[in-house]
Formats: structure tokens, sequence, C-alpha cells
């Protein structure tokens, strides 16, 4: 029986994916993890607690202050390897949940020391007549923690108990919402460009590929069975993290499953092209790596996959969103959680699909065979 | 009368950068013919196979196959050609078989040849095992199964035995000797072993930094350019107090000044030893570990060179 070359290619990447334990790990086990522990992480009211670096003055002590610490606990905790004397204090809101803060009692030198280890991100020095605040006014968990700790000891009512505060926890506004969609993205992008580039590379460097071109092989049909074998992978990735997500998190799609097949389509079209690109070139698999890194890290921190990224400056945010995976998250995300459908990611859909048909040809123009 | 040239080389050259990888090389191989390419690393027989089987374009110069060059013809040359390079690293988690049937699938060729090959390349006991549990060995008859798997009418094997043992080496031959045998495969081998290149070979081409050195049948290329036979003795003083200069048996005298030995091309031992033996009588200068012997592919490199093969 003669056997069709392209399927034969194809199956080479199924059975290396299923015979290597450690693929299925990274690729299917990893993901549903990393969704699991940050769902849990943000999703789960859980006690939140501040540690704050105190510089006592035994001659000089401020009395609000210390009707605050009236009914804190003193203990003494293990810091850094020191005993350390402090004392917590737990604010409860039913809203909110518990908020304690934790006020450890040292010098200057030792609290900066901490400060630098990331230990605590404020200090606090007591005066007579007054408390003075240190803290890097660009941290915003240490801009949290003054905010919260100065409207405590001033007027510990203001915030806990006079505030309306409405929880939002309704499907498509929690934060594992907005994860779930960039971690679909995310995962394409991961099996296509380190699928394709590394498997490809590797290949040119064991000379392997020098081998098969050396036969009366298709290079078209190599290529594809690539493509083919990744979105494949990559559309089995996708469904159980979804499952994962239905179940555990009960996240469903809102948008249209036509516009979620396209724009997924879409990315993968696009980031295998630049998979081919990156691998145009290169035998050596360090140098390899290096270059898949530096297309994949920039895009994994700046495209929004785990927190928005309007957190960026303003002129960064218009090239932010022209990334594919920034495209490809917030097109699924939109589906997701949106309810859009085929025309609102039609325009993302075809840039990235055009995006891939480049870069493919760019690569497969400048393409070292032997 | 002669047979027709399958392979056809004229004047190619390869230069990387200031390095004449191969430096005007002509060659023809005839159908049927087993040739040796046979050089220390570094002479260009990699690039010049490379060149053969249309991996690497010469920057000059003239390679026809079947009188078919590769340009436009690459699909129909891929078809006739059966290769095996220096080094070949497979799939990890692929079989044997799955190995075979894969390339066999490129040819369009079912599984009854791939039965054959892998009883042919003796690996029938690891048909399933993956490919990275081979020994080197293994893996180089697998290489050489992909190869034949088309039934080639011209086989490249690139140092097919290199970094073998003794038995692996010899497994690999017994496969080769059986094709030389029972197929009209036209083979090219490159090696840098020259029992290898006198146990298979029908001819032999010595190359060195680029150039053919000499060509020809293995009795031919020992005989054509000094003698059959070989006096060499070390020897405590100067060579040129020997006087050997004008004795007519003499074809060639080596002297390598390092290992302080004397190695003399001769017409005939018998005819040359007495005069030697005379001529050192006197223990000046003083011969030690006389060794009289046939001229091997070792010694003609030597001279074609100035060194040894595998230097």
């Amino acid at each position: 029986m003669r056997r069709n070359p392209l399927i034969q290619l194809i199956l080479i990447h199924f059975r290396e994916f299923i015979r290597e334990p450690g693929i299925i790990f990274w690729s299917v086990i990893f993901p549903i993890a990393m969704a699991w522990v940050l769902g849990i992480a943000f999703s789960k009211q859980s006690e939140l607690t501040q540690q704050v670096v105190l510089i006592e003055n035994i001659q000089e002590q401020y009395s609000p202050f210390r009707e605050f610490l009236n009914d804190s606990k003193q203990l003494t905790k293990e810091i850094s390897g020191e005993n350390v004397p402090c004392f917590e204090k737990t604010l409860a809101s039913d809203k909110l949940g518990k908020t304690s803060f934790r006020f450890i009692s040292t010098d200057w030198d030792h609290g900066i020391l901490l400060l630098k280890r990331g230990q605590v991100n404020l200090i606090l020095k007591e005066y007579a007549d007054s408390l003075q605040y240190f803290f890097d006014p660009v941290n915003p968990q240490a801009k949290t923690t003054f905010i919260l700790l100065s409207s405590a000891i001033n007027n510990e009512k203001l915030v806990y108990e006079t505030a309306t505060i409405s929880p939002l926890t309704q499907k498509g506004n929690r934060y594992i919402d907005f994860l779930i969609p960039g971690l679909l993205a995310l995962g394409a992008m991961n099996s296509l460009l380190w699928g394709i580039s590394y498997a490809l590379i590797e290949m040119r460097s064991k000379k392997l590929m020098r081998r098969m071109v050396a036969t009366p092989m298709k290079k078209s049909e190599f290529l594809i069975s690539f493509f083919v074998a990744r979105l494949s992978i990559a559309i089995i990735e996708a469904l159980i993290l979804c499952t994962f997500a239905y179940f555990y998190f009960r996240i469903t799609l809102q948008g249209s499953f036509l516009a979620l097949a396209t724009i997924f389509l879409a990315g993968n079209i696009a980031f295998s092209g630049l998979a081919i690109l990156i691998s145009s070139r290169t035998a050596n698999s360090r140098i390899g790596t290096g270059l898949i890194n530096v297309v994949t890290m920039p895009m994994m921190i700046l495209s929004g996959i785990f927190f928005s990224y309007n957190n960026f400056p303003d002129f960064a945010i218009p090239i932010i969103q022209k990334m594919p995976l920034t495209m490809m998250a917030d097109s699924i995300r939109a589906v997701f959680n949106e309810g859009s459908g085929f025309a609102q990611v039609a325009c993302n859909s075809a840039i990235l699909t055009g995006l891939g048909i480049c870069c493919f040809l760019i690569g497969l123009k400048i393409y070292k065979w032997y | 009368m002669a047979k027709d040239p399958v392979i056809e080389i004229r004047n190619v050259k390869k230069y990387f950068r200031d390095v004449k990888a191969v430096d005007g090389v002509d060659l023809s191989i005839a159908e049927a013919e087993f040739l040796a390419l046979l050089g220390p690393n570094g002479a260009g027989k990699t690039t010049l196979v490379e060149m053969i089987e249309g991996l690497q374009k010469p920057d000059s110069g003239e390679i026809m196959i079947m009188s078919r060059h590769w340009k436009g013809n690459e699909t129909y040359l891929r078809r006739l050609l059966g290769i095996s390079l220096q080094e070949t690293r497979f799939i990890d988690k692929l079989t044997t078989t799955e190995t075979l049937r894969l390339f066999a699938s490129f040819y369009g060729i079912g599984e009854e040849r791939i039965a054959e090959i892998l009883e042919l390349i003796r690996l029938q006991d690891k048909r399933k095992a993956y490919t990275v549990n081979l020994s080197g060995g293994q893996r180089q008859r697998l290489a050489l199964g992909i190869a034949l798997m088309n039934s080639p009418s011209v086989l490249l094997l690139d140092e097919p035995t290199s970094g073998l043992d003794p038995n692996s080496r010899r497994e690999i031959w017994d496969i080769l000797l059986h094709l030389k045998k029972n197929q009209h495969t036209t083979m090219i081998l490159t090696t840098h072993y020259m029992e290898e290149a006198s146990f298979l070979c029908d001819k032999i081409v010595i190359m060195d930094k680029g150039k053919i050195l000499a060509e020809g049948k293995l009795e031919e290329l020992l005989t054509r350019n000094h003698s059959d036979e070989i006096i060499e003795f070390n020897l405590e003083g100067d060579p040129a107090d020997l006087n050997l200069n004008n004795d007519h048996w003499l074809k060639k005298m080596n002297w390598d000044p390092d290992r302080k030995k004397v190695t003399l091309f001769v017409t005939e031992i018998l005819q040359a030893l007495p005069h030697i033996l005379e001529k050192t009588a006197s223990g000046k200068p003083k011969i030690m570990g006389l060794e009289c012997r046939k001229i091997t592919l070792d010694d003609l490199f030597i001279s074609l060179t100035g060194r040894r093969l595998n230097e």
C-alpha cells in the first residue's frame, strides 16, 4: 500500500507530541494549571496582609496612632533571620474582606533592607505630632497601603462603613473572564511559534531537513504538515482549556462561534507565518531560541494577557494594540465577554491573516533548505 | 567497450571565502562503477559529493548526471539518486519502520519494499524501536536503508562508516558488497579509511585540498607513480650518507626527520635489499627496525602529499 506523503508528514508531528510526556505537560496541563492558580488567586476573597516598617520613638508617641494600635496583637516574628517585635491589626469588611496591617518595629537601616527585598512597601516613622510615610509613589501597592493605612488611622469609619461598595462578580466581569481568552491566544502563539520554529530549526541543525529535501518530497507539503499539525494541536489545547473554564469557572461563549473560529484561525495563520520567517535561516537552536524569545516575550508582557495593557503609558497603547497577540486576545475577549460577532472580528482577522501570509512568503523566499 | 559515464564532472570549483573546497575537479564515473573518494578531513570530498547530490551549487564548472544538469531536472534526478549524508539524525520518537515509511511515501513506495529494506539492512528485530534507541551502527544502516529505498541508479554515500566500531563497519561493508554483486547501481563512497576504499571499490580517487591527486584502480595507483614494494627502517645518522640516489632500483626515497624514518620505494625488494645492507654494513649510518612490505594506499598518500591520511 502506498502512503500519502502529506499524511505521513503530519503523523510525525502527532507521534512526537503523543510520545513526549513533557510536551503534553507544557501544552495541556500547564495552561490549565495557570488558569486555575490565577483564577483562584484573583477570584476568592482572602485576607490581605500589608507589612509596614514602623520606626518607633519612645519619647515621642503620636496618640491617634497609639489609639489605633490599642486593640492590636503584639507578637514577635522572625523576619530575615531576626526576631522582631510586631503589632498586627486587622480591619474587616463584608464586601472587601479582611485587611491586616503588620507593623514591624525596627530601625531605619533594617527597614530600608526589608523595602529593598520587597518584604514591605512602606516605612512609617512616628513623631510626637505626626506620622511620616516613606514609599515609592509609582508603586501602586505602596500607594494603596498608604491610602488604606492613613484613612484607617485618621478616621477608620470613613472607608469601611460609609462607602457604598457593590462588588461586580457576574460572568464577563470577573478577572477569570479576562484571563481565559488571553490564555487561549497565548497558548496558540506559544504552540505555533515554538512548535513550528523550534522544530524546523532542530530539523535543520540535525541535518534531517537536508536529508528530506534530498528526496522528491514537496517542500510545500513539508511546511503545510507543520501548519496542519500545529493548528490541530492548538485547537485541542484550546478545547481542553475552554472545557476546564466552563466546568470550573462557568465561563460561556457570549458571542458567535463563527467569530471565535475565524479569529482563532487568523491568529494561527499569523503565528505560523511568523514561525516560518523566524526559522528561515538559522541552524543553531540556541540562536533560534533567542529569536523566538525576542518575538514572544514582548507580546507576552505587553499584550494584556494577564493584566490590562492600559496600565502602560498612553503613547505605547496604540503600538501594543497592533501586536498580533493583542489583536487576537482582544478579539477573543470581545467574542467571549461582549458577545461580538463575525463583523466585529473581521478586521483583526484579515490583518492577522495578511500578516501571516506576508511573513510566510518572505520566509519562503529566504528559506535555507540545505 | 567503455561504459557510458553516468556522472560527468568538468572543472568544478567551489570556494568558501578564501578556502578552496573544490578546486577544478574533473571526474567521470561509469555505469555500475563503485568509486571511492579518498582523502583526509577537509579534502573537499563532502563538498564535491554534495554538489553531485544537488545540495550545493558549484561556483563554476559543470556536473551532469545521466546527461542532465540539476537545473530544471531536480524532481527527475531526486528519483534516481540514493543519498546517505555524512551525519543525519532522525526524529527521536519515530520507530525504524515509521521512519522508513515516511521516506517511502516521498517516492510513492509501498510496504513490500519497506520489508525488503528492513531485511537488507538487518533491522527486522528493531523495526518497532525508536530511532533514538538505535546504536550508531544501526542508525547508519537505517540511513543506508533510506538511501536504498527507491532502488537508486546512483548511490552516494558520504562516510557511511565514519566513527563506527569494526563490527558495525563490517556490517555496512557486507550490505554494500551485496549491492555491488547483485545490483547495477553506480556508487560513490567518500571515506578516509584506506582499507574501506581498497576493499569495496573498483576505482579510487585520492583528493586533498580540493584537488584530485590520483585516480584509478588500486593496483594501477600503487604501481603507476612509484613501485609496489617498500623498504622502511629507522636511521641513526644522515640519510645522505646512504648514498642511494643513483641506484637504478630506487624509485623514490622519503625521509621523516621527526621519526628518523627512511621509506624507500623500490622496484624489487630482493634486488634492493643486498645493496642497502652492504652500504650500512660498517654501522655508519646505523639502521634499525628494517621492514619490507608491499606498498599501501597510506604510503601512496604520504608520497603524494607528504603527510598521513589521518593527520
